[in-house]
């Protein structure tokens, strides 16, 4: 076993590979970065018409909703809020993960330290220039604080935990079904539905809202936006989210170890 | 069809996965109408628009993108072809580059889209007291807007020659034209609209027909005439994007690999 340290350094350089692997990608993120800012505009209109006639929906004035919307559109790339996979999906499918069980790494902590690079530089190419561009179109809801910009950078860190936990859980059940493409068509639905990327999760009525409100996925998109707002205590906000992402990567941790009992090679 | 119809048979070898697709396409849908849903449980009117109104633009809109989808959506994956060289395959095979391009991975689970857009606007039209004479313009806008969603697809997949590595751009044009014109265009800026109109003219899918079927006033007071024109615009942009995909034929190099 080695020092803590250089076990550190490991999944750091693991993280700075991930970071440099997607970042040869750059007219692909820049592509996404545009439809990501075309998309945030369309949405900001149709949230801009429902808060004209119902001003204050929510606990949100117009400025909010529309920075609500850049915001959730920021996710998007870093988190895969379209249930966008991880290469791992991919590894099991072909038999590739075989050689990742075999290494003597966590194969949890090595993904995750993947996914965190390659997070990174999505928010610096998908994330940034999109909400840049909202703000100079519409105007954006200034943090009220200094202080605001670490609590969002804290619940934004641990939205991208929670998602990545999630998107692990899905890439390893390819190991159990063999084909992940449905799971992984079925997970897109549910992290763009109940993050609030469609619609706030506060203005779901009754029921439905209380549901979405308590699910993982909102955890991903609707608690940063409201920690930046300021429309949510910051510990209650911060607890829920650490406590998804724990038990999310408790899960994945069972499944890796059933995984690697379980795992059926493709093709020798 | 013998091609889509093998891909639909490939796809059923994962029975479990291919099951779990058609239901996502089912969910992805339902939540889709939820969203408008959602919406009118706060409001009675959208930008001046009801919700059988509403429903009337999105069941358009839906369809006509979703049979576009359907037959034409994989033009997308041009750019992988090209990437990884089987495009050179595709041009030597004797059958029109456009369709095998468009067949590949042909997924019947985008048939979910079609329907449930079919079923919100058999919803939206008996609550909407549409008479005769001005109902006839629904199956054309339809069949109009079929035609200008296939033509954006052309022009995305064309516009693939150039961009080898930036599929996505298209994505902003074909599904964001989808979102565009579910909503009466009444909610967008004055320039967006425009835009819309007289360069790639996505307000002719169902926006400006839709007006005439509901004998409404045009918010920017744009002609009258151009209620009549959405054949005229599905002509013009098809024209242009079979020009542009002949240039992208024209202008393609292997990657030799």
């Amino acid at each position: 076993m080695p020092p803590r340290e250089t076990v550190f350094q490991l999944y750091l350089r693991i993280a700075l590979y991930g970071f440099r692997k997607h970042s040869t990608y750059r007219a692909a993120a820049l592509a996404g970065a545009f439809t990501n800012t075309v998309f945030g505009i369309l949405r900001a209109y149709v949230l801009i018409a429902l808060w004209e006639a119902r001003p204050g929906l929510g606990g949100y004035d117009v400025v909010d909703a529309v920075t609500f919307c850049f915001l959730s559109q920021a996710a998007i790339g870093p988190m895969q809020m379209f249930g966008g996979s991880l290469d791992l999906a991919r590894r099991v499918r072909s038999g590739d993960v075989a050689i990742d069980l075999m290494r003597p790494a966590s194969l949890q902590l090595w993904s995750l330290a993947d996914d965190l690079g390659r997070a990174f530089y999505l928010l610096l190419v998908r994330s940034v220039p999109p909400t840049l561009i909202g703000a100079a179109l519409f105007g954006l809801t200034a943090p009220q604080t200094v202080w605001r910009w670490p609590e969002f950078g804290a619940s934004f860190a641990l939205g991208l935990l929670t998602s990545f936990g999630w998107r692990y859980l899905i890439a390893l059940s390819a190991c159990w079904i063999d084909d992940d493409r449905g799971v992984q068509a079925l997970s897109g639905v549910l992290m763009s539905f109940f993050s609030g990327m469609i619609l706030p999760l506060t203005i779901f009525p009754g029921w439905l809202g209380a549901v979405a409100q308590a699910t993982p996925w909102a955890a991903m998109v609707q608690v940063p936006v409201d920690v930046y707002l300021g429309t949510r205590g910051l510990w209650e906000a911060l607890a829920f989210q650490g406590a998804w992402a724990a038990a999310l990567l408790a899960l994945g941790a069972l499944a890796t170890a059933g995984a690697r009992r379980k795992v059926v090679i493709q093709g020798g | 069809m013998l091609l889509a119809w093998t891909w639909m048979r490939a796809s059923y070898q994962y029975p479990l996965s291919a099951a779990m697709m058609t239901v996502a396409s089912f969910v992805v849908n339902a939540l889709d109408i939820a969203a408008i849903w959602v919406i009118f449980a706060h409001v009675e009117r959208l930008g001046g628009f009801s919700l059988p109104e509403v429903m009337l633009l999105y069941g358009t809109a839906g369809l006509s993108f979703g049979l576009a989808d359907l037959l034409f959506g994989n033009v997308d994956r041009l750019s992988g072809h090209i990437r990884s060289g089987s495009f050179d395959t595709v041009l030597i095979r004797p059958v029109s580059p456009f369709v095998q391009v468009a067949v590949d991975r042909f997924s019947v689970q985008r048939f979910g889209r079609v329907l449930q857009a079919a079923v919100v606007l058999a919803l939206a039209v008996p609550q909407l007291d549409l008479t005769a004479s001005r109902a006839w313009m629904v199956p054309v806008m339809i069949v109009c807007g079929f035609a200008i969603f296939v033509s954006v697809f052309t022009l995305g997949a064309a516009l693939q020659f150039l961009l080898t590595d930036a599929p996505e751009v298209a994505n902003a044009f074909t599904y964001g034209g989808n979102q565009l014109t579910q909503y009466p265009l009444s909610i967008y800026g004055g320039e967006l609209v425009r835009g819309v109109t007289f360069v790639l003219p996505l307000a002719f899918v169902n926006w400006q027909p839709a007006l005439f079927v509901l004998d409404r006033d045009d918010p920017l007071g744009l002609p009258h005439w151009l209620r009549f024109a959405s054949p005229l615009a599905a002509l013009l942009l098809g024209l242009v994007a079979a020009a542009a995909w002949r240039a992208g034929i024209r202008r393609y190099r292997s990657t030799g690999s």
